[in-house]
């Protein structure tokens, strides 16, 4: 009975779907050594940069894609996909921002314009649509605590020896196919680096917005927390309703060194595809961090309700003694949505210490499959871990899965791992409903509990943002 | 006598089983109710369909609360217009909070009655009366709702909603079925909070003793999916002598 209602209360619709109406720069669909080439020249790049990313490119020809996740979905021709675009007009400051960009971000709830005058609460942005970045926010004063925080093209072209001694170092060029890829034709991202021993004195945020027709975004982010540093740092994202698929494939690497702590957030929203499956984004992502030095710590805290293939797995090498490294997510799979998402603790150095909460819900046709690998080896002498995976059953057409590997060379280390799924069931939803509660609220009420423990984790605007989000993807049209 | 609800030949069933067959009830406003009755007669699936529960089917007959046919309506409306049930098997549900449950259902309710809501510490002011009253811990409320509760525990749960909520018909589906006796004695303290002369209730029992507590005004007896005898609060000692054997049809 009550399935009728609730794939009702589940098939939120997407509300970022409008599309910016700007002029666009293309380059033709197709990949060749001239795209590349081209890219680079768009972006000014020096010569190094651009044999690095032909070499990548060389490596990608030679690699095929990898089909061991439990995804299902039309094979992607790599040739009909423009990997440039652009909004026409340069940009220096935000008074030369396109005001329809500017109106387009305030849409998402992100005013860059807000973000000139804004006390308290600080948060600076850099919005990135399809190729390029197109504005980022406090800059100046930023650099007063020497911290940089820019897009990666103007990162290449002004802090050429922090990026060619970072970059590929934790993704290698040809780490795996999608990397590849990214390595050589990425077109824009963050740069983030903070200095010794400073605080970063508020939140950094990146903001990806897919707009042109056609378009592959392949970003890049690269985040280095020296010595002593912290640097918590939050990207969201959104794409058009469409009914072609758009690739979107990322690489983040995050460097910590001694003493030093990344806190990673992430609110995943491109645009998940109608519940025949037609439309929406595939999501190739990857992302590590490595703990470079002594008693570091980094965090990645995702929620993940867009996409209509998400294959992510936000991993941490924990190299310094003591290190720490945590992974939480929710990762929602409704209308005809597949994720094959999860983490990979590699644990090196002594005492290193991770915690992997996974939250998978699913509903309509959704299929959610956590994937998880936790490695210690010989090294890591009195190395620990803690992993739980929970998934969510919303009505009975859809499906989770669960897959913890586990490698350990140290006999004393400590690993714990839980493991649970259930269902929304009918006689809960009533229950809440004989209370006056309505259907749409009962069954978010519901998942909200479930998610706890991950949304405790996001900065404080975030977590509200995740929630409001949760419950326009699985709420539908309340309010 | 004024008529709050009133149940007409109502049948219904559940699955293939017709269990509810032609039964006539008619509640006075402001009065206390007792249904009594053999195991498997219906009692639960009365109240069951009274609310508007998903596994029962009408067949025939027609239920009216202030005048109006709810039958059509949904369940969530039938709780906010007044009707509340506190259930026989409260069901758990994990993650949620119960404070924060029980302030989004009272939220839900004064909004529908065009009235302000109550913050967190506006909440939490008029909780803690109710739950001394009740006998409850503080930290039932900040537990996951009914998860890991005790039977009475869960009990007096529904009875704190009850006086939250409200509500104008109330019903009791064996809200005394394993309490302790100080529980008994906290929960019927709570129901005889709640007792106005306007709010009714609908108390379903196997035992005389809650009703030494709540003094009900009228017994009904159903058997068979029918309320087959209505009388005053003496036919409880019959019934306990006798048992429903000896009960004829009215
Ligand atoms: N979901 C169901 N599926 C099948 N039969 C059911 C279902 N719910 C109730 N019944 C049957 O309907 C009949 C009436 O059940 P009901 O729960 O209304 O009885 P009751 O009078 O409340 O009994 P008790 O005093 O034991 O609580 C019983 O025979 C029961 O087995
Ligand atoms: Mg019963």
């Amino acid at each position: 009975m009550a399935n009728e209602g609730l794939d009702k209360a589940v098939s939120g619709e997407y509300a970022l779907g409008f599309e910016i109406d700007i002029e666009t720069e293309t380059v033709p669909p197709g990949l060749d050594e001239s795209t590349i080439a081209f890219i680079s020249k768009k972006k000014e790049e020096p010569e190094w940069m651009l044999e690095l990313r032909l070499k990548a490119l060389k490596k990608w020809e030679t690699m095929t894609e990898p089909h061991w996740a439990k995804l299902d979905y039309t094979p992607i021709n790599y040739q009909s996909i423009s990997y440039f675009a652009a909004p026409k007009e340069q940009i220096d400051s935000l008074d030369e921002v396109d005001p329809k960009i500017l109106e387009a971000y305030e849409k998402l709830g992100i005013s860059l314009e807000e973000q000139k005058q804004l006390a308290g609460v600080k948060v600076a942005v850099d919005a990135v649509v399809d190729s390029v970045s197109v504005k980022t926010t406090y800059s100046e004063e930023l650099e007063k605590h020497g911290v940089i925080f820019c897009s990666i093209s103007d990162a290449i072209r002004e802090h050429p020896e922090l990026v060619k001694k970072y970059m590929f170092s934790v993704v290698p060029m040809a780490d795996n196919y999608f990397a590849a890829l990214n390595s050589a034709v990425f077109t824009d991202g963050t740069f983030v680096y903070i200095p010794k021993g400073v605080r970063c004195p508020m939140e950094l945020s990146t903001y990806f917005r897919i707009n042109a027709l056609n378009t592959g975004q392949f970003e890049r982010t690269l985040i280095i927390a020296d010595e002593g540093s912290h640097v918590s740092y939050n990207e969201g994202c959104s794409a058009p309703t469409r009914g072609e698929h758009q690739l979107h494939a990322a690489v983040v690497e995050l460097i910590i060194l001694k003493d030093a702590e990344i806190k990673y957030s992430t609110i995943q929203n491109w645009y998940p595809g109608d519940e025949n499956g037609k439309g929406g984004i595939y999501n190739f992502v990857t992302k590590r961090a490595i703990c470079e030095g002594d008693n570091s710590k980094v965090s990645w805290t995702q929620v993940e309700t867009g996409s209509a293939i998400t294959w992510k797995y936000p991993s941490c090498i924990l190299k310094g003694d003591n290190s720490v490294g945590e992974f939480y997510s929710v990762a929602v799979t409704t209308l005809a949505q597949q994720a094959d998402t999860g983490t990979k603790m590699i644990h090196i150095g002594k005492n290193t210490r991770s915690t992997i909460i996974s939250k998978g819900i699913s509903a309509m046709k959704g299929q959610n499959t956590y994937r998880g690998l936790v490695k210690i080896n010989a090294s890591a002498v009195g190395a620990r871990n803690y992993s739980e995976c929970d998934s969510l059953l919303i009505g009975s057409n859809c499906g989770a899965h669960t897959f913890p590997y586990l490698e350990s060379k140290d006999t004393q280390g400590q690993v714990e791992h839980e493991a649970t799924t259930s269902k929304i069931s009918d006689e809960q939803l009533f229950y809440l409903r004989q209370r006056g509660i309505t259907e749409e609220d009962a069954v978010s009420m519901i998942v909200h509990g479930f998610c706890k423990q991950v949304f405790s984790q996001l900065p404080m605007e975030y977590a509200v943002e995740a929630k409001a989000l949760l419950e326009l993807t699985l709420e539908g049209s309340v309010g | 006598m004024s008529t709050v609800m009133k149940i007409e030949n109502l049948e219904a069933k559940i699955g293939d089983k017709k269990i509810l067959k032609g039964l006539n009830l008619e509640l006075e406003a402001g009065k206390v109710h007792a249904i009594m009755g053999p195991n498997g007669a219906g009692k639960s699936t009365l109240s069951k369909t009274i609310v508007g529960h998903y596994d029962v089917e009408v067949l025939g007959g027609d239920i009216t609360y202030k005048g109006k046919s709810i039958v059509d309506m949904d369940a969530e409306e039938r709780a906010l217009e007044g009707i509340f049930l506190s259930f026989q098997h409260p069901v758990e549900i994990p993650g949620v909070n119960n404070a924060y449950f029980l302030r989004t259902a009272l939220n839900a309710k004064r909004k529908y009655e065009g009235k302000e809501e109550l913050n967190a510490a506006e909440f939490l002011r008029l909780m803690k009366n109710h739950l001394e009253m009740l006998g409850m811990k503080s930290d039932m409320i900040s537990r996951s709702l009914n998860e890991g509760f005790s039977g009475g525990e869960k009990k007096r749960n529904e009875i704190l909603q009850m006086l939250i909520l409200e509500p104008e018909v109330i019903i009791l589906d064996e809200i005394d079925s394993g309490l302790d006796i100080d529980a008994l004695r906290a929960v019927s303290e709570g129901i005889n909070k709640m007792k106005d002369g306007k709010r009714t209730f609908l108390v379903i029992t196997h035992y005389s003793r809650i009703l030494d507590y709540i003094e009900p005004d009228y017994i009904h007896v159903l058997k068979d999916g029918k309320v087959i005898k209505t009388a005053g609060p003496e036919l409880v000692a019959q019934l306990e002598e006798h048992g429903y054997d000896a009960i004829e049809e009215e």
